[in-house]
């Protein structure tokens, strides 16, 4: 009897110290360091309104956007998905030899295609683009907007960040932060 | 190729350089004699003791361990159980969730109290914050603290005199306050500063750039990330776990979940050097372990970057399907090895979508099971096998097989064999009974051999504890959950129960002088030995099931 009443009383007391005190404790931490972090790294717009987060990509149809990396939960983060795709199959080569050809056809000429940009992310809101992907999806933007693809180059060269401590991760480019700038050059 | 050659080298440095320090502590945190952390924690503790009942000096048999490590592990999985059936009516609620299914719940506690963290169920859509903190983040820690305790115990037993391992209420409650929580809260911190949210506040509403609309998600996600790589938990907040970026952000984000994953079980393999006064042994453990993860690493990360043939002609290099931009291919092949490795289960990348050898890689760490392992059943594999291969070498030789003195005989190897055969069993007897059911095998997403490698996945991750998936499966359905349930059962508690009746059988063993025809256990050449006998059970198990999954999609992928 004593047995069960350690293991219940143990089990009770660690739930609300492991599970209670401890998270609501760095929350409160946290809330008071990194404010801005802990909320979302929310983007607001000029009026306030929350327009996203800088970590979330968002679906974008307009030709004069940045697109992100194709999205399995249509960027709705409330069913985050990957594609779950088998990549050894010929009907998963076949599709991906699709989004090759359209790229291909917007760059005359290019050879070595973005791997990011032809295949789905893992968490479905892949914040990033490289650089190359990037600049791949110029010269359509540069004829749906009449900017200068000298102009859009630069703009991504601007916001390119590179590896973490010099060392980590790959080098890369917010598209939210893309968008961002370009629509402060352009109407929709 | 080249930067993802070094950062993955820089994360093996800094991971081998914390091997030493940790392990020193660790085994100052598990002393039964005053050290110094006691002026430090000690007066926290001895409230908890006495609030909880816990009597610090009362020492436990075997049978009063084992006895403490079920009773007090089937209470938590009650009250997790609970509060999964009834979080509608619980606060802390600010997104709507309704109560789980019962088989839901049933696979989700059982899933969390034995550190497999299987997930059936998409965290931002099925729990409620409440539910995230108290069936979710509380169990994080105290499964991980149950099996260290285990293989405290275990290792007490190895060198003990009479039948005592120690108090497993104070073991546990020890992990906790010296090791999991003041670790957990740095490193949550520091994971918020890198962008993770952490918030009692419900989704956001968001009119995106384009026009078009976004409700974002959040909650107390740093602090649930922390302990799930810290205790090798792998439940992650979100469905897509830590490919998702609010749960691993950056890159250096990445870097301290992977430190956070291998700190404590390769520790756990200097302590055992330590406490049983033979540095070497601890070494010759940890070679061998260490031999096969480079290994596997080194075949994830080269097979991922050769991707799929028919593409690479195509112009597209590496296999990024599946994976993010910020990490690449060599922060994504890194975690995979490492998250099967420690038996975490967090992905930060899909594993379906590895190519075929990328994904018989991590199916192959979880068949093995004692590739450094989780918190402490990892070195309880390894130590397993060490027995197994004592044995069998013993035999070989003609000799008395004995370790650390002690003779390792036909209760012991019984036992051993009952601990290392419950693993293929509730592998691949639920993989063949899967494939017998139509209504299991509907949940199959991708046909053929792909197939067939999701299910007998689903399985290792149960039976391995380890939690990753290959994630096309649709794993919530009424078989899945109560199969997988009992399998993570069965593969979680078989072993600790036999283990520990070693370790009580043992305890009382008279010790027995070294000689020179003792068989050193402690060399590179033994080291060697027990590579061999690992992957050779495991080749002898496994093969046919790998030869009809990965390795004939390898063969056929389109060149």
């Amino acid at each position: 009897m004593k047995m069960i009443s350690t293991a219940i009383r143990v089990s009770i007391g660690l739930m609300i110290i492991c599970g209670f005190i401890y998270p609501l404790v760095t929350t409160g931490v946290a809330q008071v360091l990194f404010p801005k972090q802990a909320d979302g790294s929310l983007m607001e717009a000029a009026d306030g309104t929350v327009t996203g987060s800088e970590l979330l990509a968002q679906g974008v149809d307009s030709p004069k956007l940045f697109h992100p990396r194709a999205s399995m939960a249509k960027y709705d983060p409330t069913a985050s998905a990957g594609s779950n795709r088998a990549v050894a199959t010929p009907d998963y080569v076949k599709e991906i030899g699709d989004n090759v050809a359209a790229v291909k056809a917007d760059n005359p000429g290019m050879t070595d295609v973005p791997a990011d940009l032809v295949t789905a992310s893992g968490s479905g809101f892949d914040p990033d683009l490289s650089p190359e992907a990037a600049k791949a999806q110029v010269p359509r933007i540069s004829k749906a907007t009449g900017m200068s693809a000298d102009d859009l180059n630069k703009l991504i060269d601007g916001l390119e960040k590179s590896r973490q401590l010099g060392i980590f991760g790959e080098p890369r480019v917010n598209v939210n932060a893309l968008n961002e700038a370009l629509l402060k050059q352009i109407k929709l | 190729m080249a930067m993802g050659f070094v950062q993955v080298a820089i994360t093996l440095v800094v991971i081998m350089l914390l091997v030493k320090p940790a392990g020193t502590y660790l085994v100052k945190v598990f002393s039964q004699e005053k050290t110094g952390l006691d002026r430090v924690f000690g007066p926290v503790e001895r409230l908890l003791y006495r609030i909880m009942g816990v009597k610090e000096g009362e020492s436990m048999g075997w049978r009063g361990y084992l006895g403490a490590v079920l009773l007090s592990n089937f209470v938590m999985l009650l009250l997790i159980y609970l509060v999964l059936r009834l979080q509608s009516h619980l606060p802390m609620n600010p997104d709507g969730i309704g109560n789980m299914p019962a088989g839901q719940a049933f696979n989700t506690a059982v899933s969390f109290i034995t550190n497999t963290n299987w997930q059936s169920y998409s965290g931002e859509n099925g729990l409620s914050y409440l539910s995230q903190l108290l069936a979710i983040t509380f169990p994080m820690f105290t499964s991980a603290a149950t099996g260290f305790a285990v293989a405290i115990a275990f290792i007490r037993g190895l060198v003990g005199r009479k039948d005592d391992l120690g108090n497993f209420y104070v073991d546990i409650i020890r992990s906790i306050t010296r090791v999991f929580l003041p670790l957990s809260f740095i490193v949550a911190l520091f994971l918020v500063f890198q962008g993770i949210p952490q918030t009692l506040l419900g989704a956001v509403h968001a009119t995106t750039l384009g026009g078009g609309e976004q409700t974002i998600t959040r909650g107390l996600i740093a602090s649930l990330e922390s302990i799930k790589h810290i205790g090798t938990n792998g439940g992650g907040w979100m469905g897509t776990n830590a490919a998702h970026p609010f749960e691993n952000p950056t890159a250096l984000a990445n870097f301290v979940h992977i430190l956070c994953m291998m700190l404590l079980p390769t520790a756990l393999v200097y302590a055992f050097g330590l406490m049983i006064k033979n540095k070497k042994q601890g070494w010759a453990i940890f070679g061998a372990m260490g031999f096969i993860f480079l290994v596997m690493l080194v075949t994830v990360f080269v097979s991922e970057y050769k991707g799929v043939g028919a593409l690479d002609a195509m112009g597209v290099h590496g296999n990024m399907e599946g994976k993010e931009v910020r990490f690449g291919i060599s922060e994504s092949a890194l975690f995979t090895t490492v998250t099967t490795a420690a038996t975490t289960g967090s992905v930060n990348n899909m594993h379906e979508s590895l190519t075929p050898l990328g994904g018989f890689t991590a199916l192959a760490e979880m068949m093995l099971n004692n590739v450094f392992g989780g918190k402490g059943v990892g070195l309880l594999n390894g130590l397993l096998y060490l027995i197994l291969s004592i044995f069998i070498c013993g035999l070989m030789v003609g000799r008395t097989p004995e370790f650390l003195g002690k003779k390792i005989e036909g209760k012991e190897v019984k036992l051993a064999s009952i601990a290392l055969l419950i693993h293929p069993v509730v592998i691949l007897v639920p993989t063949a009974i899967a494939f017998l059911s139509p209504n299991a095998m509907s949940s199959i997403a991708n046909g053929g051999m792909h197939g067939l490698t999701e299910v007998l996945y689903a399985f290792t991750s149960g039976a391995a504890n380890n939690g990753s998936a290959f994630g096309g499966l649709t794993a919530n359905t009424d078989f899945y959950n109560i199969m997988i349930g009992v399998v993570m059962l069965l593969g979680r508690y078989v072993s600790i129960i036999a283990m520990i009746a070693i370790a009580g059988s043992l305890a009382v063993k008279r010790v027995v002088p070294v000689t020179t025809g003792t068989l050193r256990t402690n060399t590179p050449l033994f080291s060697g030995i027990l590579v061999v006998i690992i992957l050779v059970i495991g080749a002898l198990t496994f093969f046919p099931s790998i030869a009809l999954g990965p390795i004939a999609e390898h063969l056929a992928m389109p060149k």
